[in-house]
């Protein structure tokens, strides 16, 4: 492992119930770089993610971020370490306005300063959240909750960002305009992206690394670009 | 008029402390979808503690102040010590564990302060206030006004505008988000126990002055009326609890005043019965939220 893996994973085995869903999943990523996992339905892409997080408990293996092993810690308090997860369907609390869900996910932070200015940074990099501060989540569009996840991630200034399946359910044009945020927030400030897609396209177009899972293992793992053109690996697990 | 006006600031006195109690009822529905059965022992528990403290001390406020701070401690210890442990899967399993608990905390209270009523002294004089020759406010009833006047508000104000109170809702509505945004859901859920417990101990210390006296069932006629009363507001909404909480008082104090005191368990469960047929979800119930 060098310096700069930011994640690395080594033979992570979790699932639910008696046979695990990820067998010996192996997976580094190198700081300042985006990650897409991609995969066919039931490939375990989700499952890999909630193991991260924590919010599935490993069966065995190892999880290390920056060098610390996560093993053992609180989902509560992988966001203090730095790791953001941004779940399926987005998990805006649609009880509460934007600017609470924002708000929440830079509570944890003892910077209160930074946390404002987190803040503000994010209004500004999403202008349409910005008109509607105090608009109730399920009040939202498809492609403004996505802001509003993404934006509450990024109050927290995660140093490895986990989003699942970012594209779902919307627009190309918003998944474009998603997808070169990402490329924009790596480039600018270094952050490091997990990003699971069944959108493969846009996730090669945009990941430095692809991942490819089948049946709960990482069939291989090269660079994205490299990926796109191989023609035999995308017939056999990518569909196209 | 005189007697108009006698039952209109009655009810509300007793509306008052229903909604209290309700608001309790809604806080722990909210916060860990559990009906706290065991919420009226666990608050007469918690007053019985405070007069023994008032009559070793002599003094009334440091007993209003331990049935608060013991209200709190027993709603966390509830939380910690047994509902954790509960299957939540079925909503039946916690509301047995609750009843349970009731029968526990009622057997405990009559074993150690025996099953008599006890006089329970009112820090104010509970005869009204004349204004123009009318009957109007007792201080009692102004206490009672004061106290569950300020909960209300510092509870509102926690809720809406501090970051605990968001935490505690966004736990509430959303757990597993929460956590992956760095809120301690167990603790919040705690919270909510702690609180709502310390609001169900105020309630009984200001209702058990104003009935016959400490007995380890004083708070069950209630909390039935209670329970209705989080029912008809919608067991969701905090403000359906205190309104509600205030005309379930005024009804029962009219139709006790007019029609008879032995109607008025028969009224609230008919009020009980007529919210669930029209509005199951009661008459505060927000629009459900559409998930996508």
């Amino acid at each position: 492992m060098s310096a700069t893996d930011l994640l690395v994973v080594r033979g992570l085995v979790a699932g639910y119930g008696a046979a695990p869903v990820l067998q010996a999943i192996d997976l580094t990523v190198p700081a300042g770089t985006i990650a897409a996992v991609v995969g066919a339905n039931g490939a375990g892409k989700t499952t890999l993610l909630r193991a991260l997080s924590g919010m599935i408990r490993p069966a065995a293996g190892q999880v290390l971020l920056a060098g610390e092993d996560l093993r053992g810690t609180p989902v509560e308090q992988l966001v203090r370490r730095g790791m953001a997860h941004v779940p399926e369907g987005r998990g805006v609390i649609s009880e509460l306005t934007v600017d609470e869900n924002l708000r929440l996910g830079g509570l944890w932070r003892r910077d209160r300063a930074d946390a404002g200015r987190a803040l503000d940074e994010v209004y500004q990099l999403f202008e349409p959240l910005a008109r509607r501060r105090r608009h109730l989540g399920h009040q939202l569009s498809g492609g403004e909750r996505q802001m509003l996840a993404l934006g509450r991630a990024l109050v927290g200034r995660p140093r490895l960002l986990l989003l699942d399946e970012p594209s779902l359910g919307l627009a190309p044009r918003v998944v474009a305009r998603t997808m070169a945020l990402l490329r924009q927030l790596r480039d600018q400030t270094g952050l490091t992206v997990l990003l699971v897609e069944q959108n493969v396209r846009s996730a090669l177009a945009v990941a430095d690394q692809g991942v490819v899972m089948a049946l709960g293992r990482v069939v291989t793992a090269a660079p994205a670009a490299e990926l796109r053109d191989d023609v035999e690996l995308r017939h056999a697990y990518l569909g196209f | 008029m005189d007697r108009f006006v006698f039952l209109t600031v009655d009810g509300l006195s007793r509306g008052a402390v229903y909604a209290a109690f309700a608001l309790a009822l809604v806080l722990i529905w909210r916060a860990a979808r559990v009906v706290n059965f065991a919420q009226g022992a666990m608050a007469v528990a918690a007053a019985y503690v405070a007069y023994t403290v008032a009559a070793q001390t002599g003094s009334y406020w440091l007993g209003f102040v331990v049935a608060i701070v013991v209200g709190l401690l027993l709603g966390a210890l509830v939380d910690r010590a047994v509902m954790r442990f509960v299957d939540h899967t079925s909503p039946l399993n916690p509301v047995i564990v609750a009843l349970g608990l009731v029968l526990l905390i009622q057997a405990v209270l009559g074993m150690v302060y025996g099953s008599e009523f006890r006089p329970a002294e009112a820090p104010f004089s509970r005869s009204a206030l004349s204004v123009g020759g009318v009957a109007v406010l007792s201080p009692y009833d102004l206490f009672v006004f004061a106290a569950i006047g300020v909960v209300v508000s510092g509870l509102a104000w926690m809720f809406a505008r501090t970051p605990v109170g968001l935490r505690m809702r966004a736990a509430a509505f959303a757990p597993e988000v929460s956590r992956l945004l760095g809120v301690n859901v167990g603790g919040m859920l705690t919270l909510g126990w702690a609180l709502a417990s310390g609001v169900g101990a105020l309630a009984a210390m200001l209702v058990i002055p104003t009935e016959l006296g400490l007995h380890p069932h004083a708070m069950d006629l209630v909390f039935v009326s209670a329970f209705t009363v989080a029912v008809v507001g919608g067991l969701d909404s905090p403000p359906g609890a205190v309104v509600g909480g205030l005309v379930v008082g005024l009804l029962l104090s009219y139709v006790s005043g007019y029609a008879g005191s032995d109607l008025t368990p028969l009224a609230v469960l008919v009020l009980l019965l007529a919210v669930l047929l029209v509005r199951p979800g009661g008459l505060f119930a927000p629009v459900a939220a559409r998930r996508v």
